[in-house]
């Protein structure tokens, strides 16, 4: 039972910080929860489906089809984060002005909430559709299935509990940094799933170079850690990263910075300030 | 346009041949009752390796090391290949995530 437990909780407890980030980084905006109940029901929707269809996945495209997949649905969930970053850049200020003048809730509508909700949804399908195969097998193998099935509905409460553990952690935050703190993180968040992707890619065979191991800290922090996974989910903490993989995450994070940039950028502002 | 396109899938031939090229070398991980056989394995180092892994077990299992840099899913009764290195010389281990108190294995580079 504690072997499913753990596994299971592994899993969720990834899907879940990043739940809890999103939630933070929407604190304050009407209509989130709809939207972030919807990306939820979504994944796990996409997870059964994921799983039932695991065989066919795998033997795609000369069997890397799981790769492949995986590359995608991390891939996406960059470009969605980055959409989100940027357009906090944009509009964060006034959401925060408003804020400030009616409290806490902001009119509903103005914010991508999709983008969100489709990072969510794919988190959730990444990591469920693994919890759905594992917990299949436990059914399959019949006979201790009750106490492990115990165990992983056990590990499902203990992640959704580290999700709201996230969230309260994040909201200790004072309201005027929380777009800046959320920010950073989305942007760390999204350059360590790049850097996956990458590795995907290259597990794959659609990368071929830049497959060395650049330096090695497992000796430190190993990913096994929870410490060391916690870090793998928020920054991207790799033990043993490959050149690739590095320059997926510098890169990402360059190109978050200048989509920022960009996005801050007003003709009328600067005019002002000249 | 058709030339084009028959060009463009004649360079996507050529481009992919190396890979399938590499994927002749024969090594095989059997999964069997949640054990991994052999249950260490050795493979040429500084190059890229395909190990053919057989899951012949009901349940499915899932392939891990983050030595290796590999996470894979392998449903009951099938088989995947998972590509790895090129490794500098030494051990890497490996689990199967989902039964990982018997399965474990390491790969040998040299």
């Amino acid at each position: 039972m504690l072997g499913a437990l753990i596994i299971v909780f592994r899993e969720v407890l990834e899907a879940g910080l990043i739940i809890g980030i999103v939630m933070a980084a929407t604190r304050g905006v009407v209509g989130r929860g709809r939207w972030i109940t919807f990306g939820v029901l979504g994944g796990v929707a996409g997870a059964g489906v994921v799983a039932l269809f695991a065989s066919v996945i795998s033997d795609a495209f000369e069997g890397v089809g799981q790769e492949l997949f995986n590359a995608a649905i991390l891939g996406v969930a960059v470009v969605m984060l980055m959409w989100h970053n940027a357009w906090m850049a944009r509009h964060g200020r006034e959401i925060a002005a408003e804020m400030r003048q009616i409290g806490t809730e902001v009119s509903e509508g103005a914010k991508p909430l999709t983008a969100l909700a489709v990072v969510v949804g794919l988190a959730v399908l990444r990591e469920g559709s693994e919890v759905v195969l594992f917990l299949y097998g436990i059914f399959a193998q019949g006979t201790s299935g009750a106490s492990l099935l115990t165990g992983g509905v056990l590990g499902i409460l203990a992640g959704a509990a580290f999700t709201g553990l996230t969230y309260a952690g994040l909201l200790a935050i004072p309201q005027r940094y929380i777009f800046s703190v959320t920010s950073w993180l989305i942007a760390l968040l999204a350059a360590g799933m790049a850097a996956q992707s990458a590795q995907f890619l290259y597990n794959a065979g659609v990368i071929n170079r830049m497959g060395d191991t650049v330096w090695d800290t497992s000796w430190a922090l190993s990913e096994k850690s929870l410490f060391g996974q916690l870090m793998h989910t928020l920054i991207g903490y790799v033990s043993q990263p490959t050149a690739l993989q590095l320059v997926a995450y510098i890169g990402t994070l360059l190109a978050m910075y200048l989509l920022m940039r960009v996005a801050r950028y007003r003709p009328e502002a600067r005019a002002v300030r000249v | 346009m058709r030339t084009l396109l028959t060009v463009a899938a004649f360079a996507a031939f050529v481009a992919l041949a190396p890979a399938a090229a590499q994927a002749a070398d024969d090594f095989t991980l059997t999964i069997k009752d949640h054990k991994f056989t052999p249950a260490e394995l050795k493979v040429p180092a500084n190059k890229r390796v395909a190990i053919t892994v057989v899951n012949s077990d009901a349940t499915p299992e899932e392939f891990e090391s983050n030595a290796l840099k590999v996470e894979k899913v392998i449903p009951g009764g099938s088989k995947a290949t998972v590509r790895i290195g090129p490794l500098k010389p030494g051990r890497y281990e490996f689990v199967g995530e989902f039964h990982e108190d018997t399965a474990k294995g390491v790969i040998v580079a040299e």
